[in-house]
């Protein structure tokens, strides 16, 4: 129910506030309604059927230059 | 954002224990930090760290966040008798609820009343499709979560409303993690450094929920994800804290926790939603610790609904000590019942059921005598 792993948005029915996401290769109907403004190729949290936070791919970045960074030193 | 695959990469877990070891050095005290989440246990024994961070002298401990397990018997017993003594009904539910003991057998052990089923589904608009196809039956979600499942229930009643779906309700126990995290530290009863907040329940409510913890009672704390990486990074940042005297909390899981946390999802919570004292397993009474449908949607809440006279009383099985677990005072190996009378196959408690139990948990990584 909780993954943490983020999933895909491939499909948007602007109407309904719905749409499909590509969690790990499987296409899963998911709920939008609770996040603004979604896009095709967002990645996003999905929890019980509804996507509930968008990654944002710059802190993503630095997270991973951060990871890197304390590999890279030890 | 493939890129998991850094965060789970043995160089970079290598290194984060490194430093974590150094870091704890410095510190001359026991280091004992509560994973407040559920799916953080899962993470911390699935890729070992537990015994990592053992050997670097941090001890892990889980808290109350596994909403399966945390709702108490006789919520789940509520349920069961809808659907054992209630023809027509159709009780919609997630997978792990299904199995959860009680002192009337599980909702899968016992038998429907006439025309009455028990339904698994994955998302509570599964519910309400169900409603909308049955206009025969009664369909009750019965449905439990944190921050992070509430608003997605809150929008099913706003839907079923609008719908003015006559056939449809919600039996819920919708829990609040600040509160009993503050019950936690008012009972003194364990001993603690630090937290490690649920990633996904923040990425409701955001960073401020949790401000009271560092500011009245001085402990720090750190938002985190569930990659193993995250969670280590989130540990560093703890005894960062701890060294530095500035409790604060933190964030590293900025990539998906924004500090306001989602404002859409709060402000439908507030819109269908209020707050009531609730009672844990484990726990007891804690007030305003839960949240129940607001007058305007009472006929949704299944409990007025069905006039289900849900009373209070103790939760465990004889000889489960699910509550002790859920309070972070043993750990499930400590349990009498653990890997003996209590395995997956013959679960005696929720903690042996919910995939984010720490008895469970315990058990599928570590083995049933850990
Ligand atoms: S091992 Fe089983 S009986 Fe013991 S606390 Fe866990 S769930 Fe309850």
């Amino acid at each position: 129910m909780c993954l943490g792993i983020p999933s895909k948005v491939i499909e948007i029915n602007e109407v309904h506030r719905t749409g499909r996401i590509d969690y790990l290769g499987t296409k899963v109907r998911t709920n939008f309604a609770l996040l603004d403004d979604i896009r095709i190729g967002d990645w996003v949290i999905v929890h019980a059927g509804f996507a509930i936070s968008r990654l944002n791919e710059e802190d993503a970045r630095e997270t991973l230059d951060l990871l890197r960074e304390i590999a890279e030193k030890s | 954002m493939a890129a998991a695959n850094e965060f789970r990469r043995k160089k970079v877990i290598d290194a984060l224990i490194a430093d974590i070891r150094e870091k704890k050095k410095a510190l001359p005290s026991p280091c004992r930090i509560m994973e407040v989440c559920g799916t953080h246990t899962m993470t911390i024994h699935r890729y070992g760290l537990q015994s990592m961070l053992a050997a670097a002298g941090i001890e892990m401990v889980s808290g109350p966040g596994c909403p399966v397990c945390i709702t108490p018997g006789e919520v789940h017993e509520a349920a069961i008798r809808l659907v054992t003594e209630r023809e027509n009904v159709i009780l919609a539910t997630f997978g792990d609820m299904t199995r959860v003991p009680t002192r009337l057998g599980s909702l899968q052990s016992t038998a429907p009343a006439r025309g009455s089923e028990v339904r698994i589904v994955y998302s509570p608009d599964d519910s309400l499709d169900l409603a909308r196809r049955h206009g025969d039956k009664e369909v009750v979600f019965f449905g439990v979560g944190f921050e992070t499942t509430i608003p997605s229930i809150a929008l099913t009643a706003r839907s079923a409303s609008k719908e003015k779906l006559s056939n449809y309700s919600i039996l819920s126990g919708l829990w609040l993690i600040p509160p009993p995290l503050r019950a936690v530290l008012e009972s003194g009863e364990v001993r603690l450094s630090g937290f490690l907040y649920p990633g996904h329940v923040s990425a409701i409510i955001g960073q401020e929920p949790y401000e009271f913890i560092a500011r009245e009672f001085g402990y720090p704390g750190v938002i985190a994800g569930f990659e193993p990486g995250d969670i280590l990074l989130g540990i560093r940042s703890i005894l960062d804290q701890i060294r530095g005297k500035k409790p604060i909390v933190a964030n590293e899981y900025r990539r998906v926790v924004r500090p306001e946390g989602n404002p859409i999802a709060r402000e439908i919570m507030e819109e269908i939603l209020e707050p009531k004292d609730a009672c844990w397993r484990g726990l007891g009474l804690i007030p305003r610790s839960g949240l129940r449908l607001k007058a305007g949607f009472a006929a949704y809440d299944a409990e007025r609904k069905h006039d289900l006279g849900i009373e209070a009383r103790e939760s465990d099985l004889p000889g489960c000590r699910c509550g002790a677990v859920l309070r972070g005072v043993i750990s499930p190996p400590q349990c009498p019942l653990f890997g003996k009378k209590c395995t997956p196959e013959t679960p005696h408690g929720p903690c042996m059921v919910s995939f984010e139990g720490a008895c469970l948990v315990h058990h599928k990584f570590r083995g049933p005598g850990s």
